[in-house]
Formats: C-alpha cells, structure tokens, sequence
C-alpha cells in the first residue's frame, strides 16, 4: 500500500505538468473561436474570454455577406496546396527513391548534390531576381507552388524510410521482370503510407501557410492565398483600432474589428487542423522512422 | 580492350537509365531554385541594374559590403540574430528533451498520443496566426496582459514600443510553437533504447534519475549533436515570420528585434536598395556556411562517430 502510494504521487504530478501544458497549447485556439462568435461591445468593455458571454454571429455574417475575397483566397490556397503537395511528393519520392538503391551508380554524387542545399544557399536576393525576372513568375500562381514543392530534408527523411524496406521485395520483383518504376509504384508507395503521409503533411501544411511567397511575388490581390488575406485583415483591423486611438475614442462598435479578426483566424486555420487531427496517427510515426536512423 | 570499357559504360548507362530518369525531376529542382540562387551570390559585387540583368551589370567590387558595414546596421543585425538563435537553440533542445523524457513516462498510449497532439498543434499555424494571438495579449486596447499586471498594482507596459521584454517573448513563443515536434523526434529516439539496458540498472538498483543519467541521455546525444550542428548551420538565419509578424514590425522595436531577414527583406523591398540586401544575403550564407563546417569539424576532432559529414 505505501509503496502503491510512493510510485502514484510522482505520476499524479507528471499528468498533472503535462496536461497543463497541453492547455497551453490549446488555450489561444479556444480564446480565439469563444472570440469570433462574442459580442464586439462585451470584446471591448471586458476583453477576450475563454467563453463566450454575449454570444453573437455578426462576424460571420459580416464575412458571408461579401464573401468574394474570402472564397477566392480559398480557392489559390488551395490549388496551390493541392499541385504542390502532389508534385512535391511525387518528386520528392523518386529522387529519395533512387537514393536508397545501393547499386544505382549516380548514389553518391547525387547524395552530396541534394544534401549541399542543406549547408549552403544562395539567399534573398538572387532567389528574387530569379524567380521574378529570370524565370518570369512573378504575378503569377507558379511562383507560389514551384519554389515550395522539393526539399532537402523531406528527401532525406523519405529516403532513410525506403532503405528500411527489405531489399528481397525489390530482388524478386525484378526476377518477374518487373522495371523500375513497376517496382516503385506497385511496391515502394504502398509500403511506404507513414511516411507518405508524413511528407505529404508537411507539404500541405507548408503550402496552407505559405505568406512569404505572396509577399514577395504577387501583387494582384486577385491571385492572394489564404494567409496573406488574413495578414491584410489583421493589419487593416490594426490600423483601425490604432485611428480611433489616436481620436481619443474607443468606441468602434459600429465595425466588430475584433470579432471579424477572430473569425478570419477561425476560418484559416480551422481546415488545416482538420487535417492534421485526420493524418497524425501516421505523422508521429512517419517521422519517428524516417528521423531516428537518419 | 577499349571496345570491353565502352560496352562496360554502355551497359551501366543502360542499367542506370531508369533511376536517374526518376531523380531527374528532382535534380532540375534544385538545379533551378537552389543552385542557381548559389551563383547568383555574385550579385552582391555588382551594381545591379534590373534591365542588365545579373551577368550584364557592372562589377562594383566591394562597394556593397563598404556601405553595409558603415551604415551600423550590420553589428545590430548579428548580434540580434546570434542572440536570439543561440537562445532558441540552447532553450528549445533541453525544452524538448525534457519533454521528450517526461512524456516517455506517460505510460497509457491514449494520454500521451492526445498530450503530443496538443504539443503539436502550435507547430501547424502561420506566424501570420500566432501574431493574431500576440496582438490579442498585448495591444493596447483590449490586450489580455495588461489588465492582469494591474491587478498585481504592477504597471502596464506598452507592448510595441517597449522593448525590453520581447527577447524573453519571442524565446517564449519560438518554444511553444516548436517545441511539441522536436520532442517528438527525441522520444522516438528515447522509444527506440532497448529495455535491457533499464532492467540491467533496475537490477542494480539504479533509480529514474540516474537510468536517465546514464542511459538515455548517453543514447540520444548523437541525435543533440546531429540537431544541433545543422542548427548552427542556420544560426545565421532567422524565422522570418517570427521577427516579423510577431512585432507588428513597429519600428521602435527593431533595435532589438530586427535580425539578418527581416533587414534584407525590408532593404529589398521597402528601399529598393539591391546592392545593400545583397551584401548583407551573401555575408549571411558565407558565415552561416563556414558556422556548419567548423561545429562539424570541431565535433569530429572531439568524436568523429557523431559528426555529420
């Protein structure tokens, strides 16, 4: 019995500290939804609240009322999500595919070629002047989805998940005769879900928030994905609120700024965590393989 | 002879022909968005000229780093970035470790799977969504901080023109945003030590704190090392987003929030200035690139099984 007491305090402690810690992960998300659906004047008078107090849908209907910039924002974020995260996986996957073949002759060279990316770039600068006038993307969706599709490490993470895969799969299908991109389709991609999975993660969720890219090369507010909408909602609010400081009032009921941020926010994120509560099962298991023995 | 060689190079090239037509997409990508960008380096010894293009303009030697090291920008710039990244380095590794370690006591699968995922959640939304938060703390206005410091009789403390206090909130929020996914990768490893090592020292008569001690640290250091060299290869680039949402980029803050980015970024876009942002982007790749070999080399000479390359 005391012993039984002894080891369940420590534990009791540890769930205890973790758990909290988990609010503190969550708690902005909540303050933000009991935000979106508040009355803008109870926002104002007694600020944001993990309830909702004087529950209220004015900030979205305010958003559905015009819902044009929203809808089309969603629509390139995501085409671009989707082109990206298909192209990228494919790309990714036959490169780090060829890696993890020990006979194939251009291992090595290829090896350092894509691990150098890792080391050593080129920066800001020259990036810009080739995206934008050498490769002549600017203004256009290419520059949102091209830049983002292949990198480094999602390759080698792919990579050391495919060497993992026992080579006697690859020989016998080869003594059925069996090419290489049979062997690759038809074996390696229905192996490989976690890690599939893992990437394809982190791709949607790099292309979801993507902003840096807009930012850099697209000025037509036509062609602005989901992040840069809310980054421009956020500043106008700001902008706002700051005015009416400056006025010496704090009164303005009249636009539910707060609210109508909240509810932008709520809109933005609340697809990719769907997403990610949907796919983390494999997630957390893609990276353990693909990291560890990295 | 020669006719066995290019038979032997004929039929290698054969054979290999499947693979390499399966990188090759791969090997154009980097090819176009990171090599060429390597080459294009070049640009800051010249005075560029959009309409001569980056071989046509003129060769300025080193003009542009003269004007960049006079200006005083460059030593708040290093400074602020080494500061902060040598900050988030150090928290976010003993952070996640120690996460990592207590999460691996968590013995019920369903608590830690929904603890990780709660960890994780952060490390999925936009800076541009984690400064919506940020501005909901501290603004002026309505900001839920300040309220809560004068309930301590403590002053209010202007947020964005203040920055005392931002080098503490930036470690804060770089930790809550990052810190579920690195303990992820650490207890993977810590899940992966064998359990015959923990019940040889319980045999012994070892408790927790020294099978930690002396059992998982010892197995997971070379991943810290892995980690933390390609870290310090990044030591010289900061989290754009982060220094630049985050701080609504108020101007008053910049002496002690403005990093080797966000000056290039907004020198590029905001001034125009190409030669500046160019010198300062080349002298950020050529030390951040110097800073990985010598943390892999100096962890080689110390142990050469854990170095990197």
């Amino acid at each position: 019995m005391a012993k039984l007491i002894r080891t369940d305090v420590p534990r009791t402690i540890l769930s205890v500290i973790l758990s909290l810690l988990a609010i503190c992960c969550i708690m902005p998300f909540i303050i933000i939804l009991s935000s979106s659906v508040s009355d803008e004047m109870t926002i104002i008078k007694e600020g944001f609240r993990i309830f909702p107090k004087d529950f209220s849908w004015t900030a979205y209907k305010l958003i559905f009322q015009y819902p044009e910039d929203l809808l089309r924002a969603y629509g390139v974020t995501i085409v671009i999500t989707a082109s990206g995260a298909v192209g990228g996986l494919l790309i990714t996957s036959l490169v780090a595919y060829t890696l993890s073949r020990r006979e194939f002759i251009l291992r090595g060279p290829l090896n350092f070629y894509v691990f150098f990316t890792m080391l050593f770039n080129g920066g800001l600068v020259p990036y810009y002047i080739l995206v934008a006038n050498v490769y002549d993307l600017k203004g256009t969706l290419w520059a949102l989805i091209l830049p983002l599709m292949v990198n480094a490490w999602n390759v080698l993470i792919m990579r050391t998940f495919f060497v993992q895969i026992p080579e006697a799969l690859i020989e016998a299908a080869r003594i059925e005769g069996a090419g290489e991109y049979r062997i690759f389709f038809r074996i390696m991609i229905p192996l490989s879900t976690p890690v599939f999975a893992t990437i394809g993660l982190f791709l949607v969720m790099s292309y979801w928030n993507d902003w840096f890219q807009a930012l850099l090369f697209i000025d037509d507010r036509k062609q602005l994905p989901l992040q840069y909408l809310l980054y421009n909602v956020l500043r106008n609010a700001m902008e706002v609120a700051n005015l009416s400081q400056v006025g010496g009032q704090t009164i303005n009921a009249v636009m539910p700024t707060e609210s109508l941020k909240m509810a932008t926010v709520v809109l933005t994120v609340a697809p990719m965590t769907i997403v990610f509560l949907s796919i983390q099962r494999y997630f957390v298991r893609g990276i353990t393989i693909g990291s560890v023995k990295g | 002879m020669k006719t066995t060689g290019t038979v032997n190079v004929m039929r290698q090239f054969k054979k290999n022909l499947p693979l390499t037509s399966m990188a090759f997409p791969g090997i154009l990508f980097f090819l176009a968005f990171s090599y060429a960008p390597m080459f294009g380096v070049v640009i800051a010894f010249k005075d560029y000229k959009y309409d001569q293009g980056i071989l046509g303009s003129e060769w300025i030697g080193l003009k542009n780093f003269d004007f960049l090291f006079s200006s005083g920008a460059a030593w708040t710039i290093t400074r602020n970035t080494l500061f902060y990244n040598s900050l988030f380095i150090i928290s976010g590794t003993i952070m996640a470790i120690l996460l990592a370690l207590l999460l691996n006591e968590v013995k019920k699968k369903w608590f830690r799977g929904v603890l990780q995922s709660s960890y994780l959640i952060p490390y999925f939304i936009s800076w541009i969504v984690v400064s919506s938060f940020t501005y909901a703390l501290f603004n002026a206005q309505n900001g839920l901080l300040n309220p809560i410091l004068e309930s301590f009789h403590l002053r209010p403390v202007d947020w964005y023109t203040d920055g005392t206090y931002w080098p503490l909130i930036l470690v804060i929020i770089s930790a809550w945003k990052g810190v579920g996914f690195n303990s992820i990768i650490y207890l993977a490893a810590i899940l992966g030590i064998s359990r015959e090592y923990y019940e040889a020292a319980e045999i012994d008569g070892a408790n927790k704190l020294r099978q930690i001690w002396y059992i998982t640290l010892p197995h997971i250091k070379p991943l810290v090392i892995i980690l933390t060299i390609l870290a310090i290869g990044k030591i010289f680039y900061a989290d754009f987003g982060l220094f630049y949402f985050l701080t609504g980029h108020s101007g008053l803050l910049q002496p002690v929030t403005d990093v080797i980015d966000t000056y290039v970024f907004r020198t590029l876009q905001v001034t125009g200035d190409v030669g500046m942002a160019s010198a300062a982007g080349f002298y950020q790749s050529i030390v951040g690139f110097v800073l990985v070999i010598l943390t892999n080399y100096i962890v080689r000479k110390m142990d050469n099984e854990n170095a990197l390359f």
